[in-house]
C-alpha cells in the first residue's frame, strides 16, 4: 500500500509535467487542426534555456532559491515563447493554406532543426544540474516502506495548478479567449466578424510554447540532467495525453496528462521498466482507435 | 528592371520602414539565441559552467539583421522583375527532354558503375570508387523506399511515419535467418518481403478507421514499438549489441571472394574487392527498378486507381461502393513488402545490424524524400533521393570546409541541421514538391500532364 502511495504521487508529480505539454498540443490542434510536431522539441529548447539561465542568476550570486526560481521562470518562459513565434512564423504560416501535409511535413523539420541546432550549440552530452529545490516531507512509514512527497514534487503540483487556472481564466474570460475559441469553430467566420486571426493563431503558439518552458524546468527540476533528445518522447507522451483528454480541450490535456503519468509509473513500478514507453505508446494506439474523441472531447463530426 | 529605374524602392519612407523591420527582426534573433547560441555549457570539475560566446551571437544577430534589411529591401517587395529564365523549349512540357528524363536517369544509373570502373582502371584516374559505389548504393537504398513508401502516401494517401519499421522487419528477417540457418540471400529476400506485408497488415488493420494527422501519430508509436522490442528482446535480437556476420548475397551460388569456386575464378577474371560492391550495386538497382514497375503497374490496375481515389475522397470513394478496408491493407501491405525487401537488403549489404539504424528520424528522412520529391511522382522521388541523401552524405567527408571554419568544425555535425533546414525551405519553397506534375494514371483522349494543385492531396 505504501508503496502504491509513493508510485501515485510519482505519477501525479510526472503527469503534470506531461500535463503542461499536452496544453500546447492541444490548443493548437483545435485551432489550426495541426499536429505541432516540433512542440516536444520547443519543451527540450524550453528546458536548456532554464538551465543555462540557471547558471547565469547563480553565478551572478543569486543565491536564494525562490528569486532565482521566479527570474528563471520569467526568462524561460519568455525565451520559449519567442521561439514559439518564430516557428509558426517561419514553418506554419506560410503553408496554412496549404494541403494537409506540408504543415505537419515542416513541423517534422522544425523538430529535426531544434534536436540538431542545440546538439551543435550546446553538445550532445547529458547536462546536469546540481539539485535546487532539496528536502521534503515524510508522510508516513507502513512496513519499513517510507512514502515521501518532496519538496520538488510538491513544486510541480502546485506550479501546474496554478498555471491551469490561468489559462483556464484566459480562455474563458478575456477577449484573446474568445478570439481562439471563435478561431477554433470557424475560422473564416471569425475573420469577418473582426478577429485577427493570424495574431490570434501566433498568440496561441506563444502561450504553449511558454507552457511548455515551464514544463521544461519542472523536468529540468525534478530529474536533474537533460539532453537534446528529451523532447522527442515526451512530446508523444503528451500528445497521447492531449488526445486522450479530448484534443481542443484544456481540462482534458491535463487529465490525459496525469493518466498518462500515472500509466507510465505504474508499469515501470510492477511490470518492466524497459517497455514503459511501449505502454504509453500501446495507450495511445488504443486510445486513438477505440476512442478517438478522448475523454472531454466533442466527437469529430465530417460534414460532407 | 535595374535597381536605378526603381526610384520608390529608396525613398527614405521605405528605408526607414525596412531598417525598423530589420531591427525587430535582429532583437527576436537576439531572443532566440542569446542564451541557446551565446552561452555555451561546459563541463568542469564542479559542475557545468557557462562559457559566453559573445562574438558568435553577434555575428549570428548580424547575419540576421542583414539578411532581413537586404531581402525586405531588394527582393520581397521589389517593384522590378527578374528577366525570365530562358528555358530551353525542350525540358518543357509535352515531348521535351522532360519526359524522358526517368529513362535517362535509368540508363544513366544502369551504365554508372560500368562507366566509372573502365574509366579508373583504364587511365589510372585514382576515384575514390569504393566511396562513389557505397554512396550509389545507399542513395539507391532510398530511392526504393522512398518508391516503396510512395505507394502508401502518395498513392493511398496514408500517412505513414512508422515505415521503418517494415525495414526493420526485412532487415532483422534476413539476419536471423542467414545466420541461425545459413539461408541464402535469394531465399530470405522473398521470405523479408512478405513478413513484412503481413506486419503491414497486421499494424494496417487496427488502424483502418483513422486518418490524416492521427493515422501519422499511430504509425509512429508502432514504429517505435518495434524499435524498443527489437532493443529489449535480446534472446531473439541480440538487443542493442545488433547482429554482426550477415552474409553477403552470391552471383548464382558464386560468393565474390578471393579462392577456388568464387566469382572470379568462374569466369576466370583477377579479383577485385569492387566486383563485390558492383555487383550489390546491381542488386538494388534491379530491386529498386522493381518497386517502380510494379508501383507503375498497379496504378493501371483497379487497385491503384482505388487508391488514389481514396487519397481524394474517401468518403466519395466508399459510397461508389469500393472496400476502402482492402484498399488500405493492400496499400499498407504492397508498400511495406517493399519495404521490407529493402531492408533485408540492407541487412546483407552492412553485414551488421542493430536497433540503432531503425529510429525514428529514418522514418522521416522517407517520408521527407517522398513529400519533397512530389507525392505520386516516380521521378520526383528519385531526384529527392539523390538530393537530400546524396548531397548530404557528400557533406559528410567535405574536409575543405574544415580548413575554412578551423579544426574544431565537424560537418557531419551540421548535416542534420542542414536536413532539417532543406526540409522546411523546400516544403514553403514548393509545398507540391520538386516535381509538381506527372502523367495521369489514366486518360480520356489526348494525355496532358497535370499540376499539383488540380488535386486535392496528391497529383494525377
Amino acid at each position: 500500500m505504501a508503496y502504491f502511495i509513493q508510485q501515485l504521487i510519482n505519477g501525479l508529480a510526472l503527469g503534470s509535467i506531461y500535463g503542461l505539454i499536452a496544453i500546447g498540443y492541444t490548443m493548437v490542434y483545435g485551432i489550426i487542426g495541426m499536429i505541432n510536431f516540433a512542440h516536444g522539441d520547443i519543451f527540450m529548447v524550453g528546458s536548456f534555456i532554464a538551465l543555462i539561465a540557471f547558471l547565469a542568476i547563480l553565478s551572478f550570486g543569486i543565491t536564494f532559491v525562490p528569486l532565482a526560481l521566479v527570474l528563471v521562470l520569467i526568462l524561460a518562459m519568455l525565451l520559449t515563447a519567442v521561439w514559439g513565434w518564430t516557428i509558426e512564423r517561419i514553418a506554419y504560416r506560410p503553408l496554412r493554406e496549404s494541403f494537409r501535409l506540408a504543415p505537419l511535413i515542416t513541423a517534422i523539420g522544425m523538430s529535426i532543426i531544434l534536436q540538431n541546432f542545440i546538439q551543435v550549440a550546446q553538445g550532445a552530452r547529458v547536462k546536469p544540474l546540481q539539485p535546487i529545490v532539496t528536502g521534503g516531507y515524510e508522510l508516513f512509514v507502513q512496513d519499513g516502506f517510507e512514502v515521501t512527497l518532496s519538496n520538488i514534487q510538491i513544486l510541480i503540483m502546485v506550479t501546474t495548478v496554478v498555471l491551469m487556472g490561468v489559462f483556464w481564466l484566459i480562455i474563458t474570460r478575456t477577449s484573446l479567449g474568445r478570439s481562439q475559441r471563435a478561431c477554433e469553430q470557424d475560422r473564416t467566420m471569425a475573420a469577418l466578424s473582426g478577429v485577427d486571426v493570424d495574431r490570434t493563431i501566433s498568440l496561441t503558439f506563444v502561450m504553449g510554447a511558454a507552457l511548455a518552458a515551464v514544463a521544461g524546468l519542472l523536468y529540468l527540476l525534478y530529474y536533474g540532467v537533460i539532453d537534446f533528445y528529451i523532447g522527442f518522447v515526451a512530446g508523444i507522451k503528451a500528445f497521447t495525453a492531449a488526445v486522450l483528454g479530448g484534443i481542443g480541450s484544456l481540462p482534458g490535456a491535463m487529465l490525459g496528462g496525469i493518466i498518462i503519468g500515472l500509466i507510465e509509473t505504474f508499469w515501470s513500478a510492477y511490470f518492466s521498466i524497459q517497455y514503459k514507453d511501449v505502454a504509453a505508446f500501446s495507450m495511445l494506439a488504443l486510445v486513438l482507435i477505440f476512442f478517438p474523441s478522448g475523454l472531454l472531447g466533442r466527437p469529430e463530426v465530417e460534414k460532407v | 528592371m535595374t535597381l536605378a529605374k526603381s526610384g520608390k524602392a529608396f525613398s527614405t519612407e521605405r528605408l526607414k520602414t525596412t531598417l525598423t523591420d530589420a531591427i525587430i527582426a535582429a532583437w527576436i534573433a537576439f531572443a532566440l539565441f542569446c542564451l541557446t547560441l551565446g552561452v555555451r555549457t561546459v563541463d568542469s570539475v564542479n559542475g557545468l559552467t557557462l562559457l559566453p560566446r559573445p562574438v558568435l551571437l553577434a555575428i549570428v544577430v548580424g547575419i540576421v539583421f542583414a539578411g532581413r534589411f537586404l531581402l525586405s529591401l531588394l527582393w520581397w517587395n521589389r517593384d522590378w522583375g527578374l528577366p525570365a529564365i530562358p528555358w530551353p523549349k525542350a525540358l518543357k512540357g509535352d515531348g521535351g527532354v522532360a519526359q524522358h528524363a526517368g529513362l535517362i536517369l535509368a540508363i544513366a544509373a544502369v551504365l554508372f558503375p560500368i562507366v566509372a570502373y573502365a574509366l579508373d582502371k583504364s587511365f589510372h584516374l585514382g576515384l575514390p570508387l569504393r566511396y562513389l559505389f557505397d554512396l550509389s548504393i545507399l542513395v539507391l537504398t532510398y530511392v526504393m523506399l522512398g518508391w516503396g513508401l510512395n505507394i502508401v502516401v502518395g498513392l493511398a494517401g496514408l500517412l505513414d511515419l512508422g515505415y521503418v519499421a517494415f525495414y526493420a522487419v526485412g532487415a532483422y528477417t534476413f539476419a536471423l535467418l542467414g545466420t541461425t540457418f545459413g539461408w541464402s540471400f535469394w531465399v530470405c529476400l522473398p521470405l523479408a518481403g512478405l513478413l513484412a506485408a503481413l506486419w503491414g497488415v497486421m499494424l494496417g488493420f487496427p488502424v483502418l478507421r483513422l486518418r490524416g494527422d492521427y493515422l501519422a501519430i499511430v504509425t509512429l508509436a508502432f514504429g517505435e514499438i518495434v524499435r524498443i522490442v527489437l532493443i529489449n528482446w535480446t534472446a531473439l535480437t541480440n538487443g542493442p549489441n545488433g547482429i554482426s556476420d550477415i552474409p553477403k548475397p552470391t552471383f548464382f551460388g558464386l560468393p565474390f571472394k578471393a579462392g577456388p569456386g568464387s566469382f572470379n575464378e568462374f569466369f576466370g577474371i583477377r579479383h577485385d574487392h569492387l566486383y563485390a560492391v558492383i555487383f550489390l550495386y546491381y542488386v538494388i538497382l534491379i530491386l529498386a527498378l522493381f518497386t517502380n514497375f510494379v508501383t507503375l503497374r498497379l496504378r493501371r490496375l483497379p487497385i491503384g486507381r482505388a487508391w488514389e481515389a481514396m487519397r481524394e475522397d474517401e468518403i466519395a470513394c466508399r459510397s461508389l461502393g469500393i472496400n476502402t478496408t482492402i484498399t488500405k491493407l493492400t496499400a499498407f501491405a504492397t508498400g511495406a513488402m517493399f519495404g521490407g525487401i529493402a531492408g533485408a537488403f540492407f541487412a546483407t549489404r552492412q553485414g551488421f545490424i542493430s536497433p540503432e539504424s531503425f529510429t525514428f528520424i529514418e522514418s522521416a528522412i522517407i517520408l521527407a524524400i517522398v513529400v519533397l520529391g512530389g507525392m505520386g511522382s516516380q521521378l520526383g522521388v528519385a531526384i529527392a533521393a539523390i538530393v537530400m541523401v546524396g548531397g548530404f552524405e557528400a557533406l559528410r567527408h567535405t574536409e575543405n570546409l574544415q580548413s575554412i571554419f578551423g579544426e574544431g568544425f565537424d560537418p557531419a555535425l551540421y548535416r542534420m541541421l542542414l536536413f532539417g533546414v532543406a526540409m522546411v525551405a523546400i516544403m514553403i519553397w514548393r509545398p507540391r514538391g520538386i516535381v509538381g506534375t506527372r502523367d495521369p494514371s489514366i486518360t480520356l483522349g489526348k494525355a496532358s500532364s497535370i499540376k499539383g494543385d488540380l488535386v486535392k492531396e496528391g497529383r494525377g
